[in-house]
């Protein structure tokens, strides 16, 4: 299972706590993984990416195993221990404005 | 006995404010969305109980919240805002094209029969609509496919379709406002828009005249008389008689014509209110007194109304959408301001009082008068 950690804003619009635990057919990248947390929580979509264009929102950032994957392609394999559940894949509101 | 509802929106968050007809002790609960920007939040006038709110932030973009029992509970619903087709290029401020892309819902206007239909003002500058219930969203392209959109060009505050009006007593008709292109209509349902800005005499644009490229910041109606229309623009208070075809000016013996909210009274057409704001490079109220100015005329001849209302020391600003008029007898006003105080009077303004003080920036008030 890959896990997910929400910012608390996202947490709230989806209603949980704590940990999402997803699982991800496939490759896991974070395409599949964006993919699989808004099939979960459809309240999600637009958040984190764009409806139609599917970038990434400017304030919103992607990290893991103590790197910014940001900017990676969203097709590139996540580090293995997040495909393996032993770290989170951390969705991070970045720190800008009040 | 009637109660009123007030629906504030905030920098931070939503509130809901309730009190009985005589107006005087209000339950608020909130924040609702907190840490989120409200732009507005508006009840269907066909189920009251139903509401629509539009939250945003700049970090995880546009939501739309639905509540079926009076803002107790909240849903999210459809949040997609897609272009029809491809969306082309607007001005920019340095004058060249910019690509149209969406920011935000401003104002959410409820269909005066269904209440799952709603209308939703955007930035940058288009018209929406859901006929379920907010779960999916069309655009009415007609009107940024208006030959003049290639020449609209933002306000300071973005290039946002902030105002949606409609005609009681016509189905097919619409008026709408825009940041600064100016004040459109249809009559076709949304079909074809044709911008009726005639009258109006704006110096910040190289063409005073011009058909379309006004910083309109507001306008109001009367059930009654939809014809009549009321206008706060940039600078200049307007009204027009004959549904825009032509304006003319009524900012009469204003201390300032700049500002941004205008409403109606209820029950008295040629009753309406203005707050007059300093200048657009000053935005807080002349004098340091807040004063809600009062045209019992329909403009031209103004009374201040201060019983209630700070009038020293005070630099705040009311913002577009933060003024509303509920329909009890006598009628009351309502109002926000960016310091986070909402104001009410229930005596159409003769006298006020705040309902809170200490809200984040007040970016929307409505009221709603239930049984």
């Amino acid at each position: 299972m890959i896990r997910v950690v929400l910012p608390a804003h996202l947490r709230t619009l989806a209603r949980v706590d704590g940990e999402v635990k997803l699982a991800v057919d496939g490759p896991v990248t974070q395409r599949s993984v964006l993919d699989a947390l808004e099939a979960r929580y459809p309240m999600l979509g637009g958040t984190l990416r764009d409806h139609v264009t599917k970038q990434r929102r400017p304030f919103v950032r992607f990290f893991a195993c103590e790197e910014d994957l940001s900017h990676e392609s969203p097709d590139a394999p996540l580090p293995e221990a997040v495909a393996n559940g032993t770290e989170p894949f951390l969705v991070v509101g970045a720190i800008a404005g009040g | 006995m009637s109660k009123v509802r007030v629906l504030v929106g905030t920098r931070k968050g939503a509130f809901v404010m309730e009190s009985d007809g005589k107006r005087e002790r209000w339950n608020v609960s909130g924040p609702h969305f907190a840490g989120f920007e409200l732009y507005h939040v508006k009840g269907s006038p066909a189920d009251p109980n139903r509401l629509y709110a539009s939250q945003s932030s700049s970090w995880f973009g546009q939501l739309i919240q639905r509540s079926n029992d009076g803002g107790k509970t909240w849903e999210p619903v459809g949040n997609k805002f897609a272009y029809d087709g491809v969306p082309g290029t607007h001005q920019w401020y340095d004058g060249t094209p910019h690509p149209w892309e969406f920011k935000r819902v401003w104002h959410l206007e409820p269909s005066l029969e269904d209440p799952d239909t709603v209308y939703a003002g955007v930035e940058d500058a288009a018209m929406f609509k859901s006929t379920d219930g907010g779960q999916t969203w069309g655009e009415l392209s007609g009107l940024r496919g208006h030959g003049s959109g290639p020449h609209w060009a933002p306000g300071a505050g973005g290039m946002c379709l902030h105002t949606i009006l409609l005609d009681p007593s016509n189905p097919q008709r619409m008026f709408i406002a825009i940041s600064a292109a100016g004040a459109f209509r249809t009559d076709d349902a949304g079909k074809t828009w044709k911008p009726i800005n005639r009258g109006l005499h704006s110096q910040t644009i190289p063409d005073p005249d011009a058909e379309v490229g006004h910083c309109v910041h507001r306008i109001a109606m009367h059930r009654s008389r939809p014809n009549t229309l009321f206008m706060q623009k940039h600078w200049d208070v307007m009204r027009t008689d004959n549904a825009g075809e032509l304006w003319k000016e009524v900012s009469g013996n204003l201390p300032t014509d700049f500002g941004f909210v205008i409403d109606v009274h209820a029950h008295e057409p040629e009753t309406i209110y203005v707050v007059p704001i300093k200048s657009d490079g000053e935005h807080f109220v002349p004098d340091a007194k807040l004063r809600v100015y009062r045209s019992r005329t329909g403009g031209n001849e103004w009374e201040a109304l201060t019983k209630g209302l700070p009038q020293n020391d005070c630099y705040v600003n009311v913002l577009r959408d933060a003024m509303a008029i509920d329909s009890l007898d006598k009628c009351g006003v309502y109002f926000g301001t960016t310091g986070g105080q909402v104001y009410a009077s229930a005596d159409a303004g003769d006298s006020w009082a705040p309902i809170v003080r200490d809200l984040p920036a007040v970016l929307s008030v409505e009221v709603q008068t239930l049984p």
